[in-house]
Protein backbone atom coordinates (compact mmCIF):
# COMPACT_ATOMS: atom_id res chain seq x y z
CA UNK A 1 0.00 0.00 0.00
CA UNK A 2 0.98 3.56 -0.69
CA UNK A 3 2.01 5.03 2.59
CA UNK A 4 1.21 8.61 1.77
CA UNK A 5 -2.54 7.32 0.87
CA UNK A 6 -2.94 5.64 3.75
CA UNK A 7 -1.96 7.40 5.94
CA UNK A 8 -4.68 10.23 4.74
CA UNK A 9 -7.25 8.22 4.47
CA UNK A 10 -6.73 6.96 7.92
CA UNK A 11 -6.36 10.27 9.29
CA UNK A 12 -9.48 11.43 7.44
CA UNK A 13 -11.34 8.81 8.82
CA UNK A 14 -12.27 10.24 12.23
CA UNK A 15 -12.42 14.37 10.24
CA UNK A 16 -8.57 14.71 10.92
CA UNK A 17 -5.98 15.51 7.93
CA UNK A 18 -2.51 14.55 8.63
CA UNK A 19 -1.17 18.39 9.00
CA UNK A 20 -3.47 18.71 12.28
CA UNK A 21 -2.20 15.36 13.54
CA UNK A 22 0.98 16.61 13.24
CA UNK A 23 0.20 19.93 15.13
CA UNK A 24 -1.39 17.76 17.77
CA UNK A 25 2.38 16.45 18.02
CA UNK A 26 3.21 19.00 19.77
CA UNK A 27 0.56 19.56 22.04
CA UNK A 28 0.76 15.68 22.95
CA UNK A 29 4.47 16.81 24.23
CA UNK A 30 3.63 20.20 25.87
CA UNK A 31 0.48 18.93 28.21
CA UNK A 32 3.02 15.49 28.99
CA UNK A 33 5.54 18.06 30.35
CA UNK A 34 2.59 20.27 31.99
CA UNK A 35 1.49 16.66 33.49
CA UNK A 36 5.22 16.17 34.73
CA UNK A 37 5.26 19.72 36.57
CA UNK A 38 1.74 19.04 37.81
CA UNK A 39 3.15 16.05 39.89
CA UNK A 40 6.29 17.54 40.82
CA UNK A 41 4.16 20.75 42.16
CA UNK A 42 1.48 18.31 43.91
CA UNK A 43 4.71 16.68 45.89
CA UNK A 44 6.36 20.12 46.66
CA UNK A 45 2.33 21.78 47.60
CA UNK A 46 1.94 18.50 50.26
CA UNK A 47 5.60 19.69 52.16
CA UNK A 48 4.22 22.66 52.57
CA UNK A 49 1.55 23.62 55.87
CA UNK A 50 -0.24 25.69 54.58
CA UNK A 51 -2.02 25.96 58.29
CA UNK A 52 -4.64 23.49 58.11
CA UNK A 53 -4.98 20.29 56.99
CA UNK A 54 -8.20 20.42 54.57
CA UNK A 55 -6.07 23.53 52.80
CA UNK A 56 -3.76 20.76 51.50
CA UNK A 57 -6.50 18.25 51.11
CA UNK A 58 -8.16 20.93 48.63
CA UNK A 59 -4.48 22.09 47.00
CA UNK A 60 -3.57 18.43 46.14
CA UNK A 61 -7.10 17.56 44.93
CA UNK A 62 -6.95 20.77 42.22
CA UNK A 63 -4.00 19.93 41.24
CA UNK A 64 -4.37 16.43 40.01
CA UNK A 65 -7.91 17.56 38.84
CA UNK A 66 -6.60 19.76 36.45
CA UNK A 67 -4.39 16.92 35.40
CA UNK A 68 -6.85 14.99 34.89
CA UNK A 69 -8.69 17.62 32.80
CA UNK A 70 -5.45 17.61 30.85
CA UNK A 71 -5.42 13.37 30.42
CA UNK A 72 -9.35 13.26 29.39
CA UNK A 73 -9.45 16.61 27.67
CA UNK A 74 -6.45 16.13 25.50
CA UNK A 75 -5.38 12.71 25.45
CA UNK A 76 -8.73 11.00 25.09
CA UNK A 77 -9.81 13.90 23.36
CA UNK A 78 -12.75 14.83 25.08
CA UNK A 79 -12.40 18.46 24.12
CA UNK A 80 -13.01 17.29 20.22
CA UNK A 81 -15.81 14.10 20.85
CA UNK A 82 -19.29 13.26 19.70
CA UNK A 83 -22.43 14.17 21.44
CA UNK A 84 -22.76 10.21 22.02
CA UNK A 85 -19.80 10.72 24.84
CA UNK A 86 -20.75 13.54 26.43
CA UNK A 87 -24.18 11.98 27.28
CA UNK A 88 -22.61 8.60 28.21
CA UNK A 89 -20.20 10.65 30.55
CA UNK A 90 -23.07 12.92 31.91
CA UNK A 91 -25.02 10.08 33.00
CA UNK A 92 -22.09 9.13 34.83
CA UNK A 93 -21.17 12.22 36.71
CA UNK A 94 -24.82 11.88 37.74
CA UNK A 95 -24.36 8.65 39.33
CA UNK A 96 -21.06 9.23 40.72
CA UNK A 97 -22.49 12.73 42.12
CA UNK A 98 -24.83 10.92 44.13
CA UNK A 99 -22.74 8.13 45.42
CA UNK A 100 -20.51 10.69 46.83
CA UNK A 101 -23.30 12.69 47.84
CA UNK A 102 -24.97 9.50 49.52
CA UNK A 103 -21.06 8.98 50.95
CA UNK A 104 -21.23 12.38 52.87
CA UNK A 105 -25.17 12.20 53.73
CA UNK A 106 -24.31 8.58 55.57
CA UNK A 107 -21.66 10.44 57.32
CA UNK A 108 -23.72 13.33 58.48
CA UNK A 109 -26.55 11.35 59.57
CA UNK A 110 -25.38 7.96 60.73
CA UNK A 111 -23.49 7.00 63.43
CA UNK A 112 -19.85 7.69 63.68
CA UNK A 113 -17.51 4.45 64.37
CA UNK A 114 -13.97 5.23 65.24
CA UNK A 115 -12.02 2.64 63.42
CA UNK A 116 -8.42 1.72 63.54
CA UNK B 1 -20.18 -11.32 7.26
CA UNK B 2 -18.79 -8.41 8.06
CA UNK B 3 -19.26 -6.88 10.83
CA UNK B 4 -21.01 -3.52 10.39
CA UNK B 5 -19.81 -0.04 12.03
CA UNK B 6 -16.27 -1.96 13.33
CA UNK B 7 -14.52 0.37 11.27
CA UNK B 8 -16.55 3.30 9.65
CA UNK B 9 -19.06 5.27 12.12
CA UNK B 10 -22.64 4.54 11.96
CA UNK B 11 -24.66 7.77 10.82
CA UNK B 12 -26.40 8.55 14.00
CA UNK B 13 -23.48 8.50 16.49
CA UNK B 14 -20.94 9.07 14.12
CA UNK B 15 -18.30 6.55 15.89
CA UNK B 16 -17.47 3.39 15.18
CA UNK B 17 -19.44 0.60 17.73
CA UNK B 18 -15.65 0.04 19.44
CA UNK B 19 -15.41 3.46 20.64
CA UNK B 20 -18.91 3.74 21.92
CA UNK B 21 -18.13 0.14 23.86
CA UNK B 22 -15.20 1.34 25.80
CA UNK B 23 -16.42 4.91 26.37
CA UNK B 24 -19.14 2.69 27.85
CA UNK B 25 -16.50 0.46 29.68
CA UNK B 26 -14.81 3.41 31.18
CA UNK B 27 -18.21 4.87 32.82
CA UNK B 28 -18.32 1.43 34.70
CA UNK B 29 -15.35 1.95 35.60
CA UNK B 30 -15.56 5.60 37.13
CA UNK B 31 -18.76 3.74 39.01
CA UNK B 32 -15.74 0.73 40.35
CA UNK B 33 -12.93 3.27 41.53
CA UNK B 34 -15.83 6.03 42.72
CA UNK B 35 -17.51 3.53 45.14
CA UNK B 36 -13.81 2.42 46.51
CA UNK B 37 -12.98 6.29 46.62
CA UNK B 38 -16.46 6.83 48.75
CA UNK B 39 -15.10 3.70 50.84
CA UNK B 40 -11.52 5.65 51.42
CA UNK B 41 -13.83 8.86 52.32
CA UNK B 42 -15.49 7.23 54.77
CA UNK B 43 -12.46 5.17 55.95
CA UNK B 44 -10.36 7.93 56.07
CA UNK B 45 -13.06 10.81 58.11
CA UNK B 46 -13.66 8.03 60.58
CA UNK B 47 -10.35 6.95 61.47
CA UNK B 48 -8.86 7.88 64.79
CA UNK B 49 -5.02 8.44 63.05
CA UNK B 50 -4.01 8.04 59.27
CA UNK B 51 -0.70 7.83 58.15
CA UNK B 52 0.85 10.80 56.82
CA UNK B 53 3.68 10.53 54.47
CA UNK B 54 4.04 6.60 55.41
CA UNK B 55 4.79 5.14 51.87
CA UNK B 56 8.18 6.71 49.91
CA UNK B 57 6.61 9.21 48.49
CA UNK B 58 9.75 9.44 45.64
CA UNK B 59 8.94 5.88 44.52
CA UNK B 60 5.31 7.28 44.14
CA UNK B 61 6.27 10.31 42.16
CA UNK B 62 8.39 8.38 40.18
CA UNK B 63 5.26 5.85 39.32
CA UNK B 64 3.42 8.79 38.57
CA UNK B 65 5.78 10.37 35.92
CA UNK B 66 6.32 6.86 34.69
CA UNK B 67 2.79 6.59 33.52
CA UNK B 68 2.33 9.91 32.15
CA UNK B 69 5.41 8.89 29.78
CA UNK B 70 3.57 5.77 28.79
CA UNK B 71 0.05 7.93 28.11
CA UNK B 72 2.33 10.29 26.21
CA UNK B 73 3.97 7.17 24.00
CA UNK B 74 0.49 6.39 23.48
CA UNK B 75 -1.10 9.20 22.22
CA UNK B 76 1.92 9.28 20.22
CA UNK B 77 1.85 6.19 18.46
CA UNK B 78 -1.72 6.70 17.91
CA UNK B 79 -1.06 9.85 16.03
CA UNK B 80 2.38 7.56 14.23
CA UNK B 81 -0.55 5.91 12.62
CA UNK B 82 -2.76 8.47 11.69
CA UNK B 83 0.57 9.54 9.16
CA UNK B 84 1.13 5.94 8.30
CA UNK B 85 4.58 5.86 10.20
CA UNK B 86 4.23 2.30 11.35
CA UNK B 87 7.65 2.07 12.55
CA UNK B 88 7.61 5.02 14.52
CA UNK B 89 4.11 3.56 16.05
CA UNK B 90 6.10 0.27 17.15
CA UNK B 91 9.02 2.38 19.17
CA UNK B 92 6.55 4.70 20.71
CA UNK B 93 4.55 1.70 21.74
CA UNK B 94 7.37 -0.78 22.87
CA UNK B 95 8.40 2.14 25.25
CA UNK B 96 4.83 2.15 26.87
CA UNK B 97 4.95 -1.66 27.39
CA UNK B 98 8.65 -0.99 29.16
CA UNK B 99 7.12 1.94 31.17
CA UNK B 100 4.25 -0.60 32.46
CA UNK B 101 6.79 -3.16 33.06
CA UNK B 102 8.53 -0.30 35.00
CA UNK B 103 5.68 0.45 36.84
CA UNK B 104 4.73 -2.85 38.13
CA UNK B 105 8.45 -3.26 39.10
CA UNK B 106 8.54 -0.18 41.62
CA UNK B 107 4.68 -1.36 42.76
CA UNK B 108 6.45 -4.55 43.50
CA UNK B 109 9.00 -3.44 45.65
CA UNK B 110 6.91 -1.22 47.51
CA UNK B 111 4.37 -4.27 48.04
CA UNK B 112 7.51 -6.20 49.28
CA UNK B 113 9.17 -3.55 51.60
CA UNK B 114 5.72 -3.39 53.38
CA UNK B 115 5.60 -6.84 53.52
CA UNK B 116 8.56 -7.13 55.57
CA UNK B 117 7.78 -3.60 57.66
CA UNK B 118 6.54 -4.47 60.83
CA UNK B 119 5.28 -3.25 64.49
CA UNK B 120 6.04 -4.77 67.20
CA UNK B 121 4.88 -4.79 70.95
CA UNK B 122 6.82 -5.80 73.53
CA UNK B 123 5.21 -7.46 77.03
CA UNK B 124 6.31 -4.28 78.39
CA UNK B 125 4.28 -2.32 76.30
CA UNK B 126 7.30 -0.95 74.31
CA UNK B 127 6.48 0.07 70.90
CA UNK B 128 9.36 -1.22 67.53
CA UNK B 129 8.77 0.02 64.04
CA UNK B 130 11.00 -1.73 61.89
CA UNK B 131 12.10 -3.40 58.24
CA UNK B 132 12.76 -7.57 58.92
CA UNK B 133 16.19 -8.36 58.32
CA UNK B 134 15.40 -11.83 58.30
CA UNK B 135 19.17 -13.01 57.66
CA UNK B 136 19.87 -12.37 61.01
CA UNK B 137 16.68 -13.31 62.18
CA UNK B 138 16.40 -16.80 63.99
CA UNK B 139 12.80 -16.82 64.98
CA UNK B 140 11.04 -19.26 62.49
CA UNK B 141 9.27 -16.39 60.36
CA UNK B 142 7.11 -16.63 56.81
CA UNK B 143 6.33 -12.85 55.44
CA UNK B 144 2.98 -13.96 54.33
CA UNK B 145 2.33 -15.33 57.72
CA UNK B 146 -0.18 -13.04 59.34
CA UNK B 147 -0.49 -12.57 62.51
CA UNK B 148 3.26 -14.14 63.25
CA UNK B 149 2.34 -13.45 67.16
CA UNK B 150 -0.52 -12.29 69.07
CA UNK B 151 -0.91 -12.21 72.78
CA UNK B 152 2.62 -13.86 72.74
CA UNK B 153 2.19 -16.90 71.52
CA UNK B 154 4.99 -17.30 69.21
CA UNK B 155 5.11 -19.37 66.00
CA UNK B 156 5.76 -23.62 66.19
CA UNK B 157 9.19 -24.32 66.31
CA UNK B 158 10.46 -21.21 68.32
CA UNK B 159 13.73 -21.58 70.65
CA UNK B 160 13.46 -19.63 73.75
CA UNK B 161 17.27 -17.89 72.67
CA UNK B 162 15.40 -16.99 69.24
CA UNK B 163 15.17 -13.52 68.38
CA UNK B 164 14.09 -10.98 65.85
CA UNK B 165 15.87 -8.29 64.20
CA UNK B 166 14.75 -5.20 62.70
CA UNK B 167 15.90 -1.99 60.85
CA UNK B 168 13.82 0.52 62.96
CA UNK B 169 12.88 2.65 65.32
CA UNK B 170 10.98 3.36 68.91
CA UNK B 171 7.86 5.02 68.08
CA UNK B 172 7.44 7.27 71.30
CA UNK B 173 3.18 6.97 71.03
CA UNK B 174 0.77 4.44 68.96
CA UNK B 175 -0.26 7.45 66.98
CA UNK B 176 3.58 8.24 65.47
CA UNK B 177 3.97 4.52 64.45
CA UNK B 178 2.28 5.30 61.01
CA UNK B 179 3.53 9.10 61.11
CA UNK B 180 7.10 9.22 61.97
CA UNK B 181 8.49 12.55 62.56
CA UNK B 182 10.51 13.75 59.07
CA UNK B 183 14.38 12.59 59.51
CA UNK B 184 13.84 10.27 62.55
CA UNK B 185 16.88 7.71 62.69
CA UNK B 186 16.57 3.77 62.47
CA UNK B 187 18.87 1.35 64.27
CA UNK B 188 19.56 -2.44 64.48
CA UNK B 189 17.18 -3.37 66.99
CA UNK B 190 17.81 -6.85 68.31
CA UNK B 191 14.22 -8.26 70.23
CA UNK B 192 14.42 -11.88 72.29
CA UNK B 193 11.55 -13.32 70.74
CA UNK B 194 10.07 -14.61 73.79
CA UNK B 195 9.42 -10.50 74.85
CA UNK B 196 7.40 -9.82 72.24
CA UNK B 197 3.47 -9.60 72.34
CA UNK B 198 2.18 -8.56 69.35
CA UNK B 199 3.92 -8.59 66.15
CA UNK B 200 2.24 -7.93 62.66
CA UNK B 201 3.60 -6.93 58.95
CA UNK B 202 1.94 -3.74 57.36
CA UNK B 203 -0.20 -5.84 54.96
CA UNK B 204 -3.71 -5.65 54.01
CA UNK B 205 -5.05 -6.94 57.34
CA UNK B 206 -2.86 -4.52 59.38
CA UNK B 207 -5.26 -1.51 59.33
CA UNK B 208 -8.08 0.05 57.49
CA UNK B 209 -5.36 2.61 56.06
CA UNK B 210 -3.20 -0.70 54.55
CA UNK B 211 -6.45 -2.40 53.58
CA UNK B 212 -7.73 0.52 51.49
CA UNK B 213 -4.26 1.35 50.42
CA UNK B 214 -3.52 -2.38 49.05
CA UNK B 215 -7.33 -2.18 47.46
CA UNK B 216 -6.76 0.73 45.16
CA UNK B 217 -3.33 -0.02 44.38
CA UNK B 218 -4.19 -3.63 43.55
CA UNK B 219 -7.09 -3.25 41.43
CA UNK B 220 -5.34 -0.37 39.91
CA UNK B 221 -1.89 -3.09 39.26
CA UNK B 222 -4.82 -5.16 37.69
CA UNK B 223 -5.73 -2.59 35.43
CA UNK B 224 -2.11 -2.06 34.11
CA UNK B 225 -1.18 -5.50 33.57
CA UNK B 226 -4.58 -6.15 31.61
CA UNK B 227 -4.02 -2.41 29.65
CA UNK B 228 -0.49 -3.35 28.99
CA UNK B 229 -1.48 -7.17 27.72
CA UNK B 230 -3.92 -5.52 25.35
CA UNK B 231 -1.17 -2.96 24.05
CA UNK B 232 1.07 -5.65 23.67
CA UNK B 233 -1.24 -8.05 21.30
CA UNK B 234 -2.06 -5.39 19.42
CA UNK B 235 1.71 -4.24 19.02
CA UNK B 236 3.05 -7.83 18.55
CA UNK B 237 0.91 -10.99 17.22
CA UNK B 238 -1.99 -8.76 15.59
CA UNK B 239 0.33 -6.12 14.35
CA UNK B 240 -0.44 -7.90 10.64
CA UNK B 241 -4.02 -6.43 10.81
CA UNK B 242 -2.20 -3.33 9.90
CA UNK B 243 -1.70 -4.52 6.46
CA UNK B 244 -4.86 -6.14 5.81
CA UNK B 245 -6.80 -2.95 7.28
CA UNK B 246 -4.92 -0.16 8.18
CA UNK B 247 -8.24 1.53 9.39
CA UNK B 248 -8.78 -0.98 11.51
CA UNK B 249 -5.95 -1.24 13.04
CA UNK B 250 -5.70 2.38 14.09
CA UNK B 251 -8.92 2.02 15.58
CA UNK B 252 -7.41 -1.07 17.90
CA UNK B 253 -5.03 1.14 19.14
CA UNK B 254 -6.90 3.93 19.82
CA UNK B 255 -9.15 1.89 21.77
CA UNK B 256 -6.44 0.07 23.79
CA UNK B 257 -5.11 4.08 24.54
CA UNK B 258 -8.55 5.28 25.50
CA UNK B 259 -7.99 2.66 28.43
CA UNK B 260 -4.71 2.99 29.14
CA UNK B 261 -5.76 7.16 29.85
CA UNK B 262 -8.48 6.07 31.86
CA UNK B 263 -5.06 3.95 34.07
CA UNK B 264 -3.49 6.94 33.80
CA UNK B 265 -6.09 9.47 34.92
CA UNK B 266 -7.13 6.96 38.19
CA UNK B 267 -3.16 6.92 39.26
CA UNK B 268 -3.16 10.64 39.07
CA UNK B 269 -6.30 10.80 42.16
CA UNK B 270 -4.81 7.71 44.00
CA UNK B 271 -1.29 9.27 44.14
CA UNK B 272 -1.81 12.47 46.39
CA UNK B 273 -4.71 10.52 48.27
CA UNK B 274 -2.56 7.70 49.41
CA UNK B 275 1.06 9.22 49.46
CA UNK B 276 0.77 12.57 49.90
CA UNK B 277 -2.41 13.49 52.36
Amino acid sequence: MNQTQSAAQIAHADGHSVEEVKKHVRQYLIIGAALIAGTILTVWASLINFGSKEINIVVALVIASAKGFLVVGFFMHLLSEKKMIYSVLATTVFFFAALLYLTLWSMAHGSIVQIR
Amino acid sequence: MEIPYAVKPRPDTGLYNAKVGIWLFLASEVMLFGALFCSYILLRVNAIDWPHHWLNIWLGMTNTIVLILSSVTVVLSWSELKMGRFKRYKFYQAITILCAVAFMCIKSYEYHDKFIHYQVILKDGTVVDGHLQKPETTMPVSWIEQPVIVDGRLPKGTKDTDTVVLDGWYPPTQAEVMNPPLGHEEKKIEIPANKIKFMENYGPWHSTYTAIYFTLTGLHALHVIAGAIVIFAIWGPLAKVWEEDPERYTNRVEVSGLFWHFVDLVWIFLFPVLYLL
